[in-house]
């Protein structure tokens, strides 16, 4: 959807004017109360369930939690998930033409920040006639997008489905971040972020950022025991050799071969000023900044009701962090639920399947569903 | 949920159920299935939260649109801020926790009021059983000792004492049997012990 009016970030900057993807399964009800908005987080897109037809490979990034019969039942809802500013999946980002410059944005787009998107979106919801979202869900930076909903919308949504996220990174989260967009910057095909003119692509740099990144979403343990210290197989002599060194600077462990992979296949698909801006859209997020470093005074407006979960083995937003948001809650006497996933999967754990988590998210719509169809009666 | 419908599944909670005033703010410590939270915020106009720390349990609570944290609570109350209830119900958990005094002191913390409830360890049943030189086992006690989640056992004068120590002042004590007041010898004949409990006054 085209959006000709132009868009004050919170840089300073405007986006003169932008375009949003977004997608939508189910159907609006008369009432336009059935209306739940899914957040992405770093690497997603507005492709949040289902397939194209066209494209059956192509699932949606929360497929196991969206769609019909799912924990957020497309049979119920209208679900709908938006591409973010910046981001590389078709909404307006840096590879696309600056009207200012008639080039590429480049490094010239704006840093957008978590409430910029969240800006961005209401303005979506209000072209799509939804006053008021039944919930806003997200994880990670997803669940950064729900919580600013909460805090700059209050009235727009009637429960935040908060999972795996944060009220804002710690130093350690913000030195990975930059680390990772240290290997992009200095990476000589970066070109100073205008790569587009020259036809190259900062593989080596991406690709190094996408395996820091990566290794941040898994646990130790959950490393361990899918990877260990098992060895690649060599070839010697046209005979494989198992369990043997190459002294070399090759690939010997099985987890430097997957890192490698992942981190090769990031590198095809995703453009690195996304991931500069999207990395720093991260490190800006910190909803209580405005108020002393006090998130129960930051949540004191809010009017909706939570629900938040979080992964014991999650280390990269670590249950700490989503107490935090719950203490702040408690204090607001908002009406919160919260779960602690004992799953081994680490930060990742929010995207995959786990009996107990999916349970939950659906026993929580169920309740929501039900306030909707009273709402409906009323 | 009505109150026929709680009475039905659980007669102590029924009884129990009288104590919370209406429209208060609780904290269900050990919230279990979250029939009691779902009474009282569908019959009661209460609000408040349920802890439990088990998944199915905190699933089953979730179900009846409790709101529950999950939270192992044998780590104490320090999400909560200070008097932010009014009141605490902790029933039937006590006897599972290790640290009941430090818990007992954060309830004191968090609310106004408290109501406990505990298996009478005292009930004659039980001190037959264990005059026949066996470990009690019974309908609050249903448990063989070696497989028991309850690592506390008290009587309901043991615990009238410790109540005191923490600085909470006995409203009123009651022993229960299949839900019904037992006002006759009641730390002998009642089988659950319930103590509605507040701060006492600083003077």
């Amino acid at each position: 959807m085209a959006f000709a009016e132009p868009l004050q970030l919170q840089s300073g900057a405007v986006l003169r004017d932008y375009k949003l993807m977004y997608e939508t399964y189910g159907t609006l009800n008369a009432d336009r109360s059935n209306a739940v908005l899914v957040c992405h987080a770093l690497n997603a897109s507005h492709h949040v369930a289902g397939y194209y037809a066209d494209d059956p490979k192509n699932v949606g990034w929360w497929d196991n939690m969206v769609g019909p019969g799912k924990p957020l039942d497309t049979n119920k809802f209208f679900v709908i998930g938006v591409n973010n500013l910046g981001s590389c999946f078709g909404s307006t980002g840096p590879m696309h033409v600056n009207p200012a410059t008639g080039k590429p944005y480049g490094a010239a787009f704006p840093v957008v920040t978590v409430e910029d998107w969240v800006a961005a979106q209401a303005l979506l919801a209000d072209r799509l006639g939804i006053d008021q979202f039944a919930a806003v869900m997200g994880g990670s930076l997803g669940g950064m997008q729900a919580l600013a909903w909460s805090i700059m919308f209050p009235e727009r949504l009637r429960h935040c489905v908060v999972i795996a996220s944060t009220p804002k990174l710690s130093a350690q989260n913000i030195a990975f971040n930059d680390v990772a967009r240290q290997a992009i910057l200095t990476d000589p095909d970066y070109r100073g972020g205008d790569f587009y003119e020259y036809g190259v692509v900062p593989k080596n740099g991406l690709k190094v950022a996408r395996m820091i990144g990566h290794i941040t979403y898994l646990s130790d343990d959950d490393m361990a025991e899918k990877f260990g210290r098992k060895l690649r197989g060599i070839v010697e002599n046209g005979v494989a050799a198992q369990g043997k060194y190459k002294f070399g600077f090759g690939i010997d462990f099985e987890i430097e071969s997957y890192l490698r992979y992942q981190g090769d296949k990031f590198s095809e698909y995703f453009d690195a000023n996304t991931y500069l801006l999207i990395t720093k859209a991260l490190d800006y997020f910190d909803p209580a900044r405005l108020h002393d470093g006090d998130l129960a005074k930051t949540l004191a407006g809010t009017r909706a009701k939570f629900f938040l979960a979080s992964f014991t083995t999650d280390w990269r937003f670590s249950p700490e962090r989503s107490r935090e948001i719950v203490q702040a809650l408690l204090c607001n006497r908002r009406e919160v639920t919260y779960a602690e996933i004992d799953a081994p999967h680490g930060h990742d754990a929010f995207l995959l399947e786990d009996a107990r988590y999916m349970n939950l998210v659906r026993a929580y719509y169920e309740q929501v569903w039900q306030e909707v169809q009273t709402k409906e009666g009323a | 949920m009505t109150f026929d419908d709680l009475k039905a599944a659980r007669p102590d909670l029924a009884f129990i159920a009288h104590w919370v005033q209406p429209g208060a703010h609780v904290l269900d410590v050990g919230c279990g299935d979250g029939v009691m939270m779902d009474y009282l915020q569908s019959d009661k106009g209460c609000s408040g939260y349920g802890l439990e720390l088990a998944d199915e349990r905190v699933l089953a609570s979730a179900k009846r649109g409790v709101r529950v944290l999950q939270q192992d609570f044998e780590k104490g109350l320090g999400i909560f801020g200070d008097d932010s209830f009014d009141t605490v119900l902790c029933l039937s958990s006590l006897q599972m926790m290790k640290h009941v005094e430090d818990l007992l002191r954060d309830i004191v913390r968090v609310g106004h009021e408290a109501i406990v409830s505990f298996p009478n360890f005292a009930y004659w049943p039980h001190r037959m059983a264990l005059l026949k030189g066996r470990m009690p086992v019974s309908k609050t006690l249903p448990y063989q000792w070696y497989d028991t989640p309850n690592v506390r056992c008290a009587t309901i004068e043991d615990f009238r004492e410790l109540a005191d120590e923490v600085g909470l002042e006995v409203m009123e004590c009651v022993a229960l049997a299949e839900g019904k007041i037992v006002s006759v010898l009641p730390n002998l004949r009642g089988e659950l012990a319930v103590f509605r409990l507040r701060k006492k006054r600083s003077t």
